[in-house]
């Protein structure tokens, strides 16, 4: 057989440890670690990062990207980057939280570091549900979606209506870079790729506060193939969770 | 471990090594491939699933890369051919 | 040295400063408001950060974030807002963070009032927080002790890697007395290897408190509680005043201590000799100054503005070889000084019936 000489085109970035994850097949966790390692390589600032992990399936973040790592208290994520932040202001500080850390009992904590323009960025996983725990409600769960604590739907007269938190925190002024974007088809992890150096490039530039929505599939607590747990993230989560940059500041490119 | 096709002697465009150590057998390639060339494997790995298979024994992979670009655990390695010296990038 | 008029709470604010600390964190609540206050005036001074956090939560995990990276950091609040911290309390200890966290307390329980109490002694020694770890407790009884209490507080958090409480009252947050900043020389403290500053030409850091084998979070805790013993070994502090000769006992800390050493005074003009043990450190707790007073003395009188909690560290010190009694007020009412003449007198002289 001739000798074909090959480059390699696509490999793991730096930042992401050649670690088996312990996430589930198809779990869009898996490909939001691979888009942030990939984008502090490229922006180089791998030495400069730390990071803050929080409680629930991504708790253990620390064992998969090569930087400095905090593991956060539930919701406490921005308070503890903003400590961080406040003594060391040339490190690059981002929080990577799930719906249960940012948009329940971590909502204060979320709001006002978006409100303060803290100059840090958040990676806000978004799998309408409680993932670690088993499958229970999340302030994100959809009307009608059926969880552990809603077996028969969730019901708008017990329990309210989904949150749209990027819409919200855009209000804010403080707020440099709020992005809504999805990891269930190439086209869309490619997008979604783009925010998150969009964030964080806000960041760099001292603008404020940058969130990137990562709607994601969770096949398991959907009781889905992740092939049809892609399909409901772009059939029925981007209906009700629109994709779209809702604050951009003017500098960034 | 490599999940290559035998080729014949043509020249390939491109092609990808599935790392079945990494590999949780999601599926989520096989739907995104465009040329459809990656399959689920009747083998069962080492950790237990049935990992993805690249099969393309015509040589059609271009090296997209949209397989590694949706594969959540990082499985995928995309290899192209060089192009020869002053030739376009 | 430069005579100061202060309250409590601005002399522990000025005191933190002289000591190092750059990084407040804190949230309003009465009795202590004059803290963050005046650290917001102050810390930009010295180039500081001064941060009015959400809550008191929040707070608690600024300082955690802060003290990760390596900064001499500060909260304060008082008894409810305590309660909320105890989580992060908890968190920081199992990471093995230094901080300094001030308790001015307040009536409770709930909302209960904004005067002075001493009602918060369990949730300060005996946990607060889940799991198994102790914060260093440090109980000052004048603004002046508060100053220097405040400045070997942050010092002792280095040394052990351990939050260390100021516990005050009301009392002491309020009252204007004169102070003097003494500059005392540096102790040698371990540098902070393990802090968060990117991983520039070294490996990663990570500050955690999630183990889940549970060996290994049992050699975690171990750790851990040899902290603890060598607290208990090094770092009791504790005033002994007039015990000589004393046949009675009075038990005090912090506020009702100097009410008590009034009350001594009194007595001892009628011929009662009353002596003051003083605890300064309430964790680790001077147990051995109460064994040791058993062979002498046979009354112990313990007197709290609580419904009695330090009492029954007392207990334990003693371990039954004497009678130990209590006397508190509750609710924010502080015993006068005649009230302990009275309770004292009824102890001396029910043997003499």
């Amino acid at each position: 057989m001739e000798v074909i000489e090959m480059e390699k085109v696509f490999s793991r970035p730096q930042s992401l440890r050649p670690v088996v994850t312990h996430y589930c097949p198809g779990c869009g966790h898996g490909i939001t670690h691979r888009l942030l390692a990939e984008v502090i390589d490229e922006l180089g600032i791998r030495e400069r990062t730390a990071g803050v992990a929080p409680v629930g399936c991504s708790v253990l973040l620390y064992n998969y990207l090569d930087v400095d790592m905090y593991e956060a208290a539930h919701g406490r994520a921005p308070a503890i980057a903003t400590g961080c932040k406040r003594v060391h202001p040339e490190l690059v500080v981002f929080t990577y939280q799930g719906d249960g850390d940012l948009a329940a009992i971590g909502t204060a904590e979320t709001v006002h570091a978006a409100a303060r323009g803290e100059k840090i960025t958040t990676i806000f996983i978004n799998n309408a549900i409680y993932g670690m725990t088993g499958g229970q409600m999340a302030p994100t769960t959809l009307i009608g979606q059926k969880t552990t604590t809603t077996p028969t739907g969730r019901l708008v007269e017990r329990a309210g209506f989904p949150i749209r938190m990027s819409e919200m925190l855009a209000t804010l002024e403080g707020a440099a870079y709020i992005a809504r974007v999805a990891v269930s088809s190439a086209k869309y992890v490619i997008q979604a790729k783009r925010a998150i150096k969009r964030a964080f490039e806000a960041q760099l530039k001292g603008l404020g506060y940058s969130l990137v929505e990562v709607l994601s599939q969770c096949p398991t607590d959907w009781h889905m193939t992740p092939a049809k747990a892609t399909k409901w993230v772009e059939e029925k989560m981007i209906a009700y969770y629109p994709l779209g940059e809702f604050k951009v500041p003017k500098e960034v490119v | 471990m490599e999940n290559v096709a035998k080729t014949e002697k043509k020249e390939r465009r491109a092609k990808i090594k599935i790392n079945e150590d990494f590999c949780k057998g999601c599926g989520l390639c096989v739907t995104t491939c465009p040329l459809q060339l990656i399959k689920i494997a009747n083998h069962i790995s080492k950790k237990g699933y049935f990992p993805a298979e690249f099969v393309d024994p015509e040589g059609k992979c271009t090296g997209c890369a949209l397989c590694a670009i949706i594969c959540p655990d990082v499985a995928i390695d995309v290899f192209k051919t060089k192009k020869p010296a002053g030739g376009e990038k | 040295m430069e005579k100061r008029f202060m309250t409590g709470n601005e002399a522990i604010g000025e005191a933190a400063v002289q000591a190092g600390c750059r990084y407040y964190f804190g949230y309003p609540i009465t009795p202590q408001n004059e803290i963050p206050e005046y650290m917001s005036k102050r810390m930009p001074e010295v180039g500081g950060v001064f941060l009015q956090a959400e809550s008191e939560i929040a707070a608690i995990y600024m300082v955690f974030g802060a003290s990760g990276a390596g900064g001499r950091v500060m909260t304060s609040s008082s008894s409810p807002g305590i309660s909320l911290k105890q989580e992060g309390i908890s968190y920081i200890a199992g990471a093995e963070l230094p901080c300094v966290i001030v308790n001015i307390m307040r009536g409770g329980p709930g909302l209960g009032g904004i005067q002075p109490s001493q009602s918060d002694y369990f949730q300060a020694t005996k946990g607060g927080g889940h799991g198994d770890y102790r914060l260093l407790v440090l109980a000052p009884s004048t603004v002046q002790e508060a100053v220097s209490l405040t400045m070997e507080a942050f010092d002792l958090a280095d040394k052990y890697r351990n939050p260390v409480m100021v516990l005050g009252d009301g009392y002491i947050g309020q009252m204007m007395e004169p102070v003097v900043f003494e500059k005392k020389p540096q102790p040698t403290l371990p540098p902070k290897d393990w802090a968060i500053t990117g991983a520039k030409g070294r490996p990663t850091k990570l500050i955690k408190t999630l183990y889940l084998d549970p060996v290994v979070l049992e050699q975690r805790n171990l750790i851990l509680h040899r902290k603890f013993q060598e607290m208990v070994k090094n770092e009791v502090q504790v005033e002994n005043h007039l015990t000589e000769d004393a046949e009675v006992i009075i038990a005090a800390y912090g506020t009702v201590a100097r009410i008590a050493k009034t009350a001594i005074q009194v007595l001892r003009k009628k011929g009662i000799k009353a002596g003051l043990i003083r605890p300064i450190t309430l964790f680790p707790f001077p147990s051995k100054t109460f064994e040791d007073i058993t062979q002498r003395v046979s009354k112990i009188l313990v007197v709290e503005m609580s419904l009695g909690q330090m009492v029954e560290d007392v207990k334990l010190a003693v371990c039954g070889k004497v009678e130990v009694h209590f006397y508190g007020r509750t609710g924010g009412v502080v015993p006068s000084y005649d009230e302990i003449v009275a309770e004292t007198e009824k102890l001396v002289n029910k043997e003499v019936q």
